[in-house]
C-alpha cells in the first residue's frame, strides 16, 4: 500500500525527525509514504472569509499535485492538514470556488482527492493491531502524555475523525507500542499556537498547564503529532523555571520517534538533536534507547 | 377514512401512551367527562419526569406535594384503566375503532395481591444504582420508584436479581406475607380497543458522554440537572441535604452549566431547551437555601425567562441569592486535587475564568424520549430531524397529527415546561372530547332513526 505524501515545510526543516521517523515507520509497515514530485507551500492558515479566494490557491495546488498521483493524500503536519483538508472541503462543496480558482491556477483540480493525517490511516488502513504485531522493543513501563492540540480536531464537522473533546487515537497508538497512556484533562486544550509570536507570556502559562498537568498525571513524556505544540510546549520549557520555580523539563516527542523505536528501527536521523529538552536520557534509563 | 365511512358505531374510548403530567393531565380531563381511559406506562409507576423533581418554578411548590394528589386520583379514576409497565406494542385500524396490542412486561410480583408492604425491598440483598435517582442514589433488584409509587407495587429487575443470575436468594419470596412473588410470572399481551389516541412520551436528557470537555462520567461529582433535583429532594437520596457524589461532604462552591447541548447547531442540539434558564435559578436558589455560606455560579449564554414571573424569579436568584452569573461557556471541567476544576470564560469581562468548584451541575439539552421513534414508527407519525413528534399544523393545530384521531401532549413534541405541558395536554384532552362528543350526537340520531 503506497499513498503520496505531503510533508510540508516544517516536516522539511525543522521537524525533520517527525518526517525521517515517520517514513521510516510507514515503510516497515508496508504502508509507503511516497512524497509528492513537487509541493509548495500550503499557506498556512485556512482563510475565515469566504471571499478570500486567493488564499486558497496554495493548498488547491497541493491538491492538484496529489490528483496527479492518486486519489489520496497522506498529510503529518496538523496544521497542513487542517488547511488542505478544508480547501478540499470548500472546494467539493462549492462548484463557484471550484471553477474560480481552476481559472485561476490555470489547471483543473477536479475535487476527488482524499486527504488524510498519517495517523488516521495508522488507526483505519494499516491498523493498531497490525502496529502492534509488527512492534519489536514494546515500550513497556514508558508513561506517555497523549496531545492532539487543536488542529486535527477543530472544526470537528469539517477535519475530525476523532472525538474532539476526548480523542483516543494518540492514545490507542501508545498503547499498541506497549507504552501506558496517562488519563490527563488537557489533551486538547490549546498550547497557545502562534500567539508565541505575539505575546510570549500567554504562551507560556497555557503551555506551562499543560506541561504541568500531563507530570501531575505521571507522565514521563508527552507526545504529539503537532510540529507547532510540539515547538510550543518543548522550548517554553527553557525559560519555565523562572516563572515557575522547581520546574522539571519534560521531553516533548513526535508519535513517529516512538513508532520507529518499538519498531525497531534505526533511529539515528530520527532528529533527537533538534529537541530543547532531550528525550534520550530519560529513554535510555528506561532501556528504550541505545 | 372520514366519519361518513365508519360503520360501526366509533369507540368513545382513548389510549394515552405516556403516563408523565401530560398523559395524567390528559387522562383526568378525559376520565372526569365520564369516557374511559387506557393509560400506558413503560415504567412501574406513573408520574414521569415531574416524580423526580424537588419544588416547581416560579412558585417554589414542593413537586412531589402537588403531584401526588394527581397520581393518586389516577390510580384510583374508575374510568381510568392504568396499564403499567407495559408498551403499546402494534396499533391497527383507524379513527373511532384502533385495535390496541399492549405488552405487559413480567413483574414476577403478582401485583392482584401484593399490598405494597414494602418488605421485599427491605430484604432485597442486592444493592444497583438506580436510574430514578440518576446515579446519585440506590434501590434493590425488586423495588418501586419511589415510596410514592402509584401502584405501589414493586417489580424484581431480572439483570440486577440474585435468584435470576445464580439460582439462589428467593429473600423477597420468604418474607412475602402474603405470597406475591412470582418468578414463573411472564410478560402478558393484551388487546385493547380505542377510538382514539394520545401520544405524551416526554423528552430524556441528551447524552453528556458526547461532551468529553465536561467530564461527565469520568468526575464523580459532575452531575446532571435531574440528578441535582433529586439531591434537593426530600424524599431523595439524601433527604434533601446537598451532598456531592464522590465524598458526601456539603459542597461550597458549585458550578451550574446551562445548554449543555443545548444551542449549539455545530455539534450537539441546534434548539434552546427552554426549561434550563429556570430550573438553574430554581437549583441555585434552592441550593443557597440549604447551604447559607455556599457560593452557586452560573454559566449562560442568554438568559430566557419569558414566562409569568419567570424573569422576576430569575432576579430574585441574582439579587437576593447572590448567585453569580457569568455570561459565557465553559471550555473544560476536569479533576484535580479533589476539586473539580472548571476553565470558562466571562465575555462581558473579557477575561478567562476558573473556579475550584465542589460540585458542578449541568443542563443537558432535552431530547426525545427513548423509544419515542418506535412509538412514532407504529403510529405512522412524522418527527422533525431531532425526532421531536410534529403538530399537523404548526399555528392552530399543536395538538393534532396528520393522522385522524392520534393527537400529541406535553414534551413529546419538543422542550416545554410544566404549565405549557398541561395546558396542552388539556387542549389534546379537549380534542378527543369533542370527537366523543360529536359522535355521541350521531349515534343518538342513528338510535332515534331505528326506533321511528
Amino acid at each position: 500500500m503506497k499513498t503520496s505524501y505531503f510533508p510540508g515545510c516544517t516536516l522539511n526543516t525543522t521537524a525533520k525527525g517527525f518526517d525521517n521517523a515517520l517514513r521510516a515507520s510507514f515503510a516497515a509497515l508496508g504502508a509507503e509514504l511516497v512524497e509528492l514530485p513537487e509541493w509548495n507551500c500550503c499557506g498556512a492558515t485556512f482563510p475565515l472569509l469566504v471571499d478570500n479566494m486567493l488564499d486558497l490557491a496554495a493548498p488547491t495546488r497541493v491538491l492538484l499535485a496529489a490528483q496527479e498521483q492518486g486519489d489520496r493524500l497522506a498529510i503529518a503536519c496538523t496544521m497542513c492538514y487542517n488547511v488542505i483538508r478544508r480547501t478540499n472541503n470548500r472546494l467539493r462543496a462549492d462548484a463557484d470556488a471550484l471553477e474560480k480558482l481552476n481559472y485561476f491556477i490555470e489547471d483543473e483540480y477536479r475535487g476527488g482527492v482524499e486527504v488524510l493525517d498519517v495517523l488516521q490511516i495508522l488507526r483505519d488502513d494499516v491498523g493498531f493491531d497490525a502496529v502492534k504485531a509488527a512492534v519489536k522493543k514494546p515500550l513497556t513501563g514508558l508513561k506517555v502524555a497523549a496531545y492532539y492540540g487543536c488542529m486535527v480536531l477543530r472544526p470537528p464537522a469539517e477535519v475530525a475523525y476523532d472525538d474532539p473533546e476526548n480523542p483516543r487515537a494518540l492514545d490507542d497508538l501508545l498503547v499498541a507500542l506497549g507504552a501506558e497512556p496517562v488519563e490527563w484533562p488537557h489533551k486538547a486544550e490549546c498550547c497557545g499556537a502562534y500567539l508565541a509570536v505575539k505575546s510570549q507570556e500567554a504562551t507560556a502559562e497555557m503551555s506551562y498547564r499543560i506541561l504541568s498537568s500531563a507530570q501531575r498525571a505521571g507522565a514521563q513524556a508527552i507526545v504529539t503529532n503537532c510540529p507547532l505544540c510540539q515547538f510550543n510546549l518543548d522550548k517554553q520549557q527553557l525559560d519555565m523555571g523562572h516563572q515557575h520555580g522547581g520546574y522539571n523539563p519534560i521531553p516533548v516527542l513526535y508519535f513517529s520517534q516512538l513508532l520507529g523505536i518499538a519498531l525497531g528501527l534505526d533511529t539515528t536521523d530520527f532528529g533527537w538533536e533538534r529537541h530543547y529538552v532531550d528525550a534520550r536520557p530519560m529513554l535510555r534509563e528506561r532501556g528504550h534507547f541505545a | 377514512m372520514t366519519l361518513d365511512e365508519i360503520v360501526v358505531p366509533p369507540i368513545q374510548r382513548v389510549l394515552i401512551i405516556g403516563a408523565g403530567i401530560a398523559g395524567m393531565q390528559a387522562a383526568l380531563d378525559i376520565a372526569n367527562a365520564g369516557y374511559e381511559v387506557v393509560l400506558v406506562e413503560r415504567e412501574p409507576s406513573i408520574g414521569g419526569r415531574m416524580a423526580q423533581l424537588s419544588e416547581t418554578f416560579p412558585t417554589l411548590d414542593c413537586a412531589q406535594c402537588i403531584l401526588t394528589p394527581r397520581t393518586v386520583e389516577v390510580g384510583h379514576h374508575e374510568n381510568i384503566r392504568l396499564r403499567t409497565y407495559s408498551e403499546v406494542e402494534a396499533v391497527e385500524g383507524d379513527l373511532g375503532d384502533f385495535r390496541v396490542r399492549i405488552r405487559r412486561h413480567a413483574a414476577y410480583v403478582n401485583w392482584d395481591i401484593c399490598t405494597g408492604c414494602g418488605l421485599c425491598q427491605e430484604k432485597c440483598p442486592k444493592r444497583v444504582v438506580s436510574d430514578f435517582e440518576r446515579g446519585v442514589g440506590k434501590r434493590k433488584a425488586i423495588y418501586t420508584l419511589s415510596p410514592q409509587a402509584v401502584p405501589n407495587k414493586p417489580v424484581i429487575d431480572r439483570q440486577s436479581c440474585i435468584y435470576f443470575e445464580r439460582g439462589k436468594c428467593r429473600a423477597c419470596e420468604k418474607f412475602c406475607p402474603v405470597g406475591a412473588i412470582d418468578f414463573e410470572q411472564e410478560d402478558a399481551v393484551v388487546e385493547e380497543r380505542v377510538g382514539a389516541i394520545v401520544v405524551a412520551t416526554g423528552y430524556d436528557l441528551y447524552p453528556l458522554s458526547l461532551m468529553g470537555e465536561y467530564g461527565y462520567g469520568e468526575v464523580p461529582d459532575v452531575i446532571d440537572g435531574l440528578a441535582f433535583e433529586r439531591l434537593l429532594s426530600a424524599s431523595g437520596p439524601t433527604a434533601g441535604q446537598v451532598r456531592r457524589p464522590s465524598d458526601g461532604k456539603e459542597p461550597k462552591e458549585v458550578v451550574f452549566i446551562q445548554c449543555a447541548g443545548s444551542r449549539d447547531p455545530e455539534l450537539h442540539m441546534p434548539y434552546c431547551s427552554k426549561i434550563c434558564c429556570m430550573y438553574t435559578a430554581k437549583h441555585a436558589m434552592l441550593y443557597k437555601h440549604k447551604v447559607h455560606d455556599g457560593q452557586a455560579y452560573v454559566f449562560y449564554i442568554d438568559i430566557r425567562s419569558a414566562g409569568k414571573r419567570y424573569e422576576e424569579f430569575v432576579q430574585r436568584a441574582m439579587e437576593e441569592e447572590h448567585v453569580l452569573y457569568v455570561r459565557g461557556k465553559v471550555s473544560r471541567v476536569f479533576r484535580e486535587n479533589g476539586k473539580v476544576m472548571v476553565w470558562g470564560t466571562d465575555t462581558l469581562s473579557g477575561r478567562n475564568v476558573e473556579v475550584a468548584a465542589d460540585l458542578v451541575v449541568l443542563a443537558p439539552a432535552m431530547v426525545p424520549k427513548a423509544g419515542a421513534g418506535a412509538v412514532a414508527e407504529l403510529l405512522g407519525l412524522p418527527t422533525d430531524e431531532h425526532g421531536w413528534f410534529t403538530a399537523a399544523e404548526a399555528n392552530f393545530q399543536p395538538v393534532e397529527t396528520g393522522r385522524p384521531g392520534v393527537f400529541l401532549a406535553g414534551a413529546a413534541v419538543g422542550p416545554m415546561d410544566i404549565p405549557e405541558t398541561v395546558a396542552q395536554a388539556s387542549g389534546a384532552a379537549a380534542k378527543v372530547l369533542s370527537l366523543f362528543a360529536r359522535w355521541s350526537s350521531e349515534v343518538t340520531v342513528t338510535s332515534q332513526v331505528t326506533v321511528t
